[in-house]
């Protein structure tokens, strides 16, 4: 039995912690629930409405009070023309192939480039990692379209690479990089390097210096050591920025956009197309859910390992 | 260091800065031209100041980023301190993906989610839904920030004001908030340079009468390449550098501390 006027302070300031522990976290929830959730919510109904009903408010309207039959009338007149075209029409298929395609492709660029770059940072002199680390993540924070934009002074036929190339007697005729498939995988690796080694970087700086000169001492060789000791303790940095980068590379639109050809198909163009050019916000809306259909898993996958690398940018 | 590990630094880094080298270069090209250089000038820089369409994008760019990186902050912060002060609380994974979910959500499903959700509501487009747009995909990159400083702060100061009879408001006012002041600073920091950057989103839930600095230099860029976006690129890099390296400096020195 406990004395109830001993415990009423301390329950008193417990009751008053968790009360203050609701107030701190509420409104980030519901700024996001109404603002992120919310949001996602409405755009799966509007993928199921009528591409002629594509104003407001959306048919099918969901009537919950009116119970069962308000549920059975929604539910019958969910209509999933959009997503049936988006399975016949085949520059969908295609576009769904192409996001996967330059996303994965970029991916392993992505690994074999960032690897090192992480590597080096980590063994870097201490006093000079801070900066070295900024230096990285600069870019990172500056202006994303011009930094796309930059590539087209340099990927052009006439462009800086070109001019190079045939300076050094290389080529003779310019070559054509830009719009093509290798311009869109080299934006998407430029843009995307940061966010492929700054988790990379956490991850290795914080490996044990021992392990690495025990198998030193026992006589393996430098690369040795990285492929055999470095590496595989690294899978999990590594798999961390491939899943950071894949994901929103999938729904990718200036970078396809400004230094692909018109064939270029990605699902984040595609969405941007059918809504501005097109003005079919349904079709749009479905091409959404399908984005998200696509990089739900990988989120999953990586929830974890987003939270603790992005933990050490800046 | 070896030769090995100093290549791949020099190499990566050459890699990361050397487009945004060659815009600063061409933005002091007297020459339209991208690869003739016809000595150098600041014309572009003349005719940048003479634009006002691009003018008035800027301060609308500015006034957005400003009202959406104090926001941001704000529930970025509350975010952090639920996440590391909180323990378990019930819906905690609903929590942890709405906050860092932004971060990694393609922005074309954010920003035309956004939208179809301000239509529903019957909210009119312009810099409110912007400024909505941005507080949220903003939210969670600033409780990143926060919440990696949070975590290395000494958590028997907190326990100590505590113990000492301070209500859980006095020990966040007098306490935890001041030791969080330069995460604070870098949090907001890149919340503006963020919503400063946005391109997409902005696309989709501006309205009319508030056309951002990125909307306004994409509708040039995709004209072709533009000695002024040249000047008008380097102005923004070397802004956005101060403050990321103001930034990084702020949370280096408190690391250290």
């Amino acid at each position: 039995m406990r004395a109830a006027g001993a415990e009423a302070g301390p329950a008193r300031v417990r009751k008053r912690g968790r009360l203050f522990d609701r107030l701190v976290r509420l409104p980030p929830f519901l700024w996001l629930a109404a603002f992120f959730l919310l949001p996602f919510v409405i755009t799966l109904k509007i993928s199921l409405s009528e591409p002629a009903t594509a104003i407001p408010p959306y048919l099918p309207l969901l009537d919950w009070r009116g119970g069962l039959d308000g549920w059975s009338a929604f539910l019958e007149a969910l209509n999933f023309d959009n997503y049936l075209t988006l399975a016949a029409d085949p520059l969908y298929r295609d576009a769904a192939l192409g996001s996967l395609t330059y996303a994965g492709v970029a991916s392993l660029i992505l690994v074999a480039l960032g690897t090192p770059l992480a590597y080096a940072l980590a063994r870097a002199p201490a006093r000079w990692q801070p900066l070295l680390v900024a230096l990285v993540i600069v870019p990172f924070w500056t202006s994303f379209l011009i930094r796309i934009y930059a590539w087209i002074a340099i990927l052009k036929p006439e462009g800086l690479l070109n001019l190079a190339l045939r300076r050094l007697g290389l080529i003779d005729a310019p070559l054509t990089i830009l719009n093509t498939d290798a311009a869109v995988i080299v934006g998407l690796v430029y843009a995307y390097l940061p966010f492929m080694v700054l988790p990379l970087y956490a991850v290795m700086n914080r490996l044990d210096p021992t392990l690495r000169e025990a198998a030193a001492d026992l006589g393996a060789s430098p690369s040795r050591v990285f492929w055999t000791v470095t590496v595989p303790l690294s899978l999990p940095g590594i798999a961390a920025g491939a899943g950071l980068c894949f994901i929103p590379m999938v729904g990718e639109f200036v970078i396809p956009d400004l230094l692909g050809g018109s064939e270029t198909l990605m699902l984040g163009r595609v969405l941007w197309s059918e809504f501005f050019s097109n003005r079919d916000w349904p079709l749009a809306a479905a091409v959404a859910v399908l984005i998200l259909a696509i990089v739900i898993g990988p989120v999953v996958l990586f929830r974890d390992s987003l939270r603790a690398g992005e933990g050490e940018a800046p | 260091m070896s030769w090995v590990t100093r290549t791949a630094l020099v190499a990566g880094l050459g890699f990361l800065y050397g487009p945004i080298v060659v815009l600063i270069v061409y933005s002091f090209n007297a020459s339209p031209m991208v690869t003739v250089w016809g000595g150098f000038s600041t014309r572009w820089y003349g005719a940048l100041l003479a634009d006002a369409p691009l003018l008035s994008a800027a301060w609308v760019s500015l006034k957005v980023a400003f009202l959406a990186s104090l926001l941001a902050t704000i529930l970025g912060t509350l975010a952090a301190l639920a996440l590391e002060r909180q323990g378990r609380f019930r819906g905690r994974a609903l929590f942890t993906g709405l906050v860092f979910g932004p971060i990694v959500m393609p922005e074309v499903m954010i920003g035309l989610s956004l939208l179809l959700m301000f239509i529903g509501i019957g909210l009119d487009r312009g810099l409110l839904t912007i400024v909505i747009a941005h507080t949220t995909f903003c939210t969670g990159f600033v409780a990143v920030v926060v919440g990696a400083r949070l975590r290395g702060l000494d958590r028997s100061l907190e326990e100590a004001a505590a113990d000492l009879g301070a209500s859980p408001g006095r020990v966040l006012m007098t306490v935890t908030l001041p030791l969080l002041a330069p995460a604070l600073a870098a949090g907001a920091l890149l919340a503006f340079t963020l919503s400063l950057d946005d391109l997409v989103i902005a696309s989709f839930v501006s309205g009319p009468g508030s056309t951002t600095l990125p909307m306004r230099l994409y509708s040039q860029v995709r004209l072709g390449v533009n000695p002024e976006i040249n000047a008008a690129s380097t102005l923004l890099v070397g802004l956005v550098s101060v403050a990321v390296l103001l930034a990084s400096w702020l949370t280096a020195r408190r690391g250290q501390g």
